[in-house]
């Protein structure tokens, strides 16, 4: 049980993220966006633009993407591939919502560094 | 018996629309047959009084709307007795005489003596300072009322003709009060949803609405008015009271002379009264039992009267079916037809409370007769043409309020619509001119342009909602050659371009992201990084203080208020009014960057300071620390006004010839806060040296001797752009307005990103002379808009973040995870 629970960190409520909008998460290993979209979906993603390291949590979301702030590369938030003409991906951590928490996989949190 | 040699006499009594008519057709058929005289008891000719609440609006002058001046009576030797009134008609002696005795002599006689406003009959309506609103001296007695400061009105009505009186002295600043008997305003069209409707859009131009009033007396003091008391004891103040509660036929004079009158003076077919010598025409008519009030039938009746009077014994007049366009200047609203209850009468209503939008339609015998809108009248020349055309809508009961795209189920596409009016279809309703006439003037002079139309047709020319229609028509006609010069669309979202879409939220009155993307069928569901900016501007700008500011459709640095930099930090400059600081304001700043760490400090091309490498969870003790030293926001990373540069003027400078620096602060406190399509940065200089660099500005006003030369559309960019000049003015009153109303027109029609030099090489300088130089009333109608905006958008954001813990989730992180 405990196990399981450990499995995910509570990283706050999905309404202390305004719809269409992002905040960001510190780890060590550097910041994960993490990201609310129009229709409540949560993805989180490692922070950093593929181009130029950009903070992907300071974009405009739409859809199941946002747009960098620096160069606008828009990248998806569902795979973390940067769309259209652009080539790249950032890492994505996968989440979960349960009675309104958002639960980031502690695995992927810690495996970024690898990466 | 008459001399069968001379022409007969022909007395018309009243110069107003019909008669006015009636004349010309006459001249037209029958040149000569009748030696005319024409009294009038208004000191003029014929115009249009349709067009008095233009001319009360401060759109139109008294010269553009007259239709007969004294030349054109001279010309056709029509004899002019003007500011007198016919007191007495002796039929037996067939002679009429007027207030100053003298007497005229008639073969036939034409009453054509209109309409008297009703004057409610309490104590003190015969005050000075109680009008109606009738005639161009009502008209003048409101506009002089604007040019008092502070002055108050009151308008008894709150029909259509009371509230173009209330909205027309509101727009020259009158504190205007809207008394109404009924409930409801124009209760008679509207019902108590879309009454509520337009009370709200008149109580947001200033103007104060009471219903239910029951006016018991006016108020007076030294035989003029002064207030009105209602009969519950309210007392309204009032340098002046409009009475505009309707009219009624001016019967007094035929009824005096035993013409057979009823509610108007009664005539036959042929326009002839009980006494076959005279005849009547106009509002002051009862024919078949009706009273017309619109000039459409007064027209037909003036046809009917001028073929008689030419000897045409045929012509007859059957009566007219009635259907008129109303609108409420500065409201959305449109009326057309007849809304009355009665037996087999139906409606179809339509309402979007959220969009305040409300449309009504009365039905009879599956013929539409009457339409009412509010809100998004859009379809309001379709409705129109279904109601004049009594065209049988039964197959298309079902879907008919949604408009022509969805009720004749042709696709949404505007062109098609426009394309498939018939050409009597009218397209401006303020100037009446149909899409025949539109279509004619393309074709005949080769017009290309919206502006060439305008100028050709007057279409589009006056409230201007009808623009993106007389385009459409262009582009039909011109095919190709019109829609190759068309601005490609807004974003991968949309077809619509920027322009479309800033049309279409004024007139649809769309207020919100979503209403945006649902009614103008947006392609994806929340739109994209590239048109949500911009639609978020385009609603701040179109609906100030009604719009809602989306900061999630704002760019980071406009979301937080300060400059992302490339490693994710920050960069701050706070403003130094014109370039001006103090060492004070340079201690705070320096103690800031002690405390905060900020590694860079850096003197900016504008004339103030960059602190670079603030990290974001700093930023609102930044800004609390530098608020307490007096600063406020740059705004160095907004679409917006950015800095105001200066030199020193005449204060310190051997050559300068105004104080460039006092008025560069005094334009930077005037103008900061406002959201533009683009960066805006202004610069003054003291004298043609320039040393401001005023010419390379969005604006850039240069100090001479004897004033201020204001230009503007310069560029130090991507472009390099030298400004051009816009115009010189003497005072620094002056100044502000025009550069004021010239930004107002800056942000009311720039595509989003476009600075100032884009926005006139679409525009041309013609253009924006013609409002901002050459037309005084429009330069005032923009800058008070840009005011009112201000009003609402002058807030400092740093305060607002650094004080008041606004958006305080941008400035935290949501977790720290070990």
């Amino acid at each position: 049980m405990e196990a399981l629970v450990s499995d995910w960190i509570d990283v706050g409520a999905v309404a202390e993220i305004p719809p269409r909008g992002a905040r960001v998460v510190k780890t060590p290993l550097g910041c994960v966006g993490v990201f609310r979209t129009a229709d409540n979906e949560v993805y989180a993603l490692e922070d950093r633009c593929p181009h130029a390291g950009g903070p992907l949590s300071q974009g405009i979301v739409h859809g199941r993407s946002v747009t960098c702030p620096l160069h606008n590369w828009v990248i998806s938030l569902e795979t973390g591939e940067a769309q259209g003409a652009d080539e790249g991906a950032t890492a994505s951590i996968p989440s979960r919502v349960e009675n309104g928490r958002i639960l980031l996989s502690r695995e992927a949190l810690v495996a970024r560094a690898a990466a | 018996m008459r001399d069968q040699t001379k022409p007969e006499k022909l007395l018309i009594i009243g110069a107003g629309m019909a008669s006015g008519r009636m004349l010309e057709e006459l001249l037209d058929k029958a040149p000569g047959a009748f030696d005319v005289t024409l009294v009038n008891a208004e000191p003029r000719g014929n115009y249009n009084r349709i067009m008095l609440s233009p001319v009360l609006a401060g759109d139109k002058t008294y010269d553009e709307i007259v239709t007969h001046d004294d030349a054109w009576y001279a010309e056709h030797g029509v004899r002019t007795v003007f500011g007198r009134r016919i007191v007495e008609i002796d039929r037996a002696a067939r002679t009429a005489t007027d207030d100053a005795g003298e007497v005229h002599p008639y073969d036939r006689l034409v009453l054509g003596t209109g309409s008297d406003p009703f004057i409610i009959p309490a104590p003190g309506h015969d005050l000075e300072g109680v009008i109606a609103y009738r005639d161009l001296e009502d008209t003048e007695t409101m506009l002089a009322l604007g040019a008092k400061p502070g002055a108050k009105a009151v308008v008894i009505g709150g029909g259509l003709l009371g509230l173009e009186a209330a909205a027309g002295m509101a727009v020259h600043g009158v504190d205007v009060t809207v008394l109404h008997l009924m409930p409801t305003l124009m209760e008679r069209q509207l019902d108590e949803a879309a009454g509520a409707l337009l009370r709200r859009s008149l109580e947001a131009k200033g103007i104060k609405v009471v219903t239910r009033a029951n006016t018991k007396e006016i108020l007076g003091h030294e035989g003029r008015a002064r207030g009105v008391r209602l009969d519950d004891g309210t007392e309204i103040p009032a340098d002046l009271v409009c009475m505009a509660v309707g009219i009624r036929p001016s019967v007094a004079v035929a009824k005096a002379a035993g013409v057979e009158v009823g509610r108007g003076v009664l005539v036959d077919d042929g326009m002839a009264t009980s006494d076959p010598h005279i005849y009547a025409v106009g509002e002051c008519v009862e024919h078949r039992g009706a009273v017309y009030g619109l000039v459409a039938p007064l027209y037909d009746m003036a046809k009917v009267l001028a073929a008689r009077l030419a000897g045409d014994v045929e012509a007859a007049y059957e009566g007219s079916v009635t259907s008129t366009k109303l609108k409420v200047t500065g409201c959305d609203v449109f009326s057309a037809g007849d809304f009355a209850e009665g037996e087999g009468r139906e409606e179809i209503v339509f309402r979007d409370a959220a969009r305040g939008v409300y449309k009504r339609l009365v039905l009879e015998n599956d013929r539409i007769i009457g339409a009412v809108m509010f809100g998004d009248t859009a379809d309001g020349s379709y409705f129109f043409q279904l109601l004049k055309d009594g065209t049988d809508i039964s197959d298309m009961r079902d879907t008919v309020i949604f408009g022509p795209a969805f009720a004749e189920g042709g696709s949404a596409d505007p062109l098609q619509a426009v394309a498939a009016l018939p050409p009597d279809a009218e397209i401006c309703g303020c100037n009446g001119v149909c899409k025949g006439a539109i279509v004619a003037a393309i074709e005949e002079k080769g017009l290309t342009s919206l502006a060439e139309v305008q100028a050709n047709t007057k279409a589009s020319s006056s409230c201007g909602t009808c623009a993106g229609l007389v385009e459409q028509v262009l582009a039909l006609e011109l095919g190709d050659g019109y829609a190759a010069r068309t601005i490609e669309p807004m974003c991968g979202c949309t077809d619509l371009t920027h322009f479309d879409v800033r049309r279409l939220i004024v007139s649809k009155g769309l207020k919100t992201i979503p209403d945006i993307l649902q009614a103008l069928e947006w392609k994806t569901s929340c739109g994209c990084a590239k048109c949500r900016p911009a639609l978020n501007y385009y609603l701040l700008c179109a609906w100030p203080g009604e719009a809602v500011d989306d900061n999630q459709s704002r760019f980071i640095n406009e979301r937080v208020h300060a400059n992302i930099q490339k490693d994710g930090t920050y960069s701050v400059v706070p403003r130094m009014w014109g370039g001006m600081t103090s060492a004070d304001e340079l201690r705070a700043i320096a103690d800031v960057c002690d405390k905060y760490r900020i590694p860079t400090v850096k003197v900016t091309g504008g004339q103030r300071i960059d602190m670079l490498g603030v990290k974001k969870e700093d930023l609102p003790g930044v800004w609390a620390d530098l608020g307490k030293a007096g600063f406020v926001s740059g705004h160095a990373y907004a679409k917006g006004l950015r800095t105001v540069k200066t030199c020193v003027g005449k204060e310190w400078c051997r050559f300068g010839t105004q104080d460039s620096t006092s008025l560069g602060v005094q334009l930077e406190k005037r103008l900061w806060g406002s959201w533009t399509p683009a960066k805006v940065k202004l610069a003054v200089s003291g004298c043609p040296r320039n040393c401001a660099e005023a010419t390379c500005k969005d604006i850039g006003v240069v100090c001479v001797d004897s004033g201020y030369e204001i230009s503007f559309a310069g560029a130090a960019g991507l472009d390099v752009k030298q400004t051009e000049t816009l115009c010189k003015v003497a005072s620094e009153a002056e100044v502000f307005e025009h550069v004021e109303a010239l930004l107002q027109l800056y942000r009311e029609e720039a595509q989003y990103l476009h600075r100032m030099y884009k926005w006139l090489a679409r525009v041309g300088m013609e253009h924006v002379q013609a409002r901002i130089v050459e037309d005084a009333e429009s330069r005032k109608a923009l800058a008070d808009r840009f005011r009112f905006s201000q009003s609402i958008f002058q807030i400092d954001p740093w305060a607002e973040r650094a004080k008041r813990n606004v958006d305080a989730h941008e400035f935290k992180p949501l977790a720290e995870v070990a």
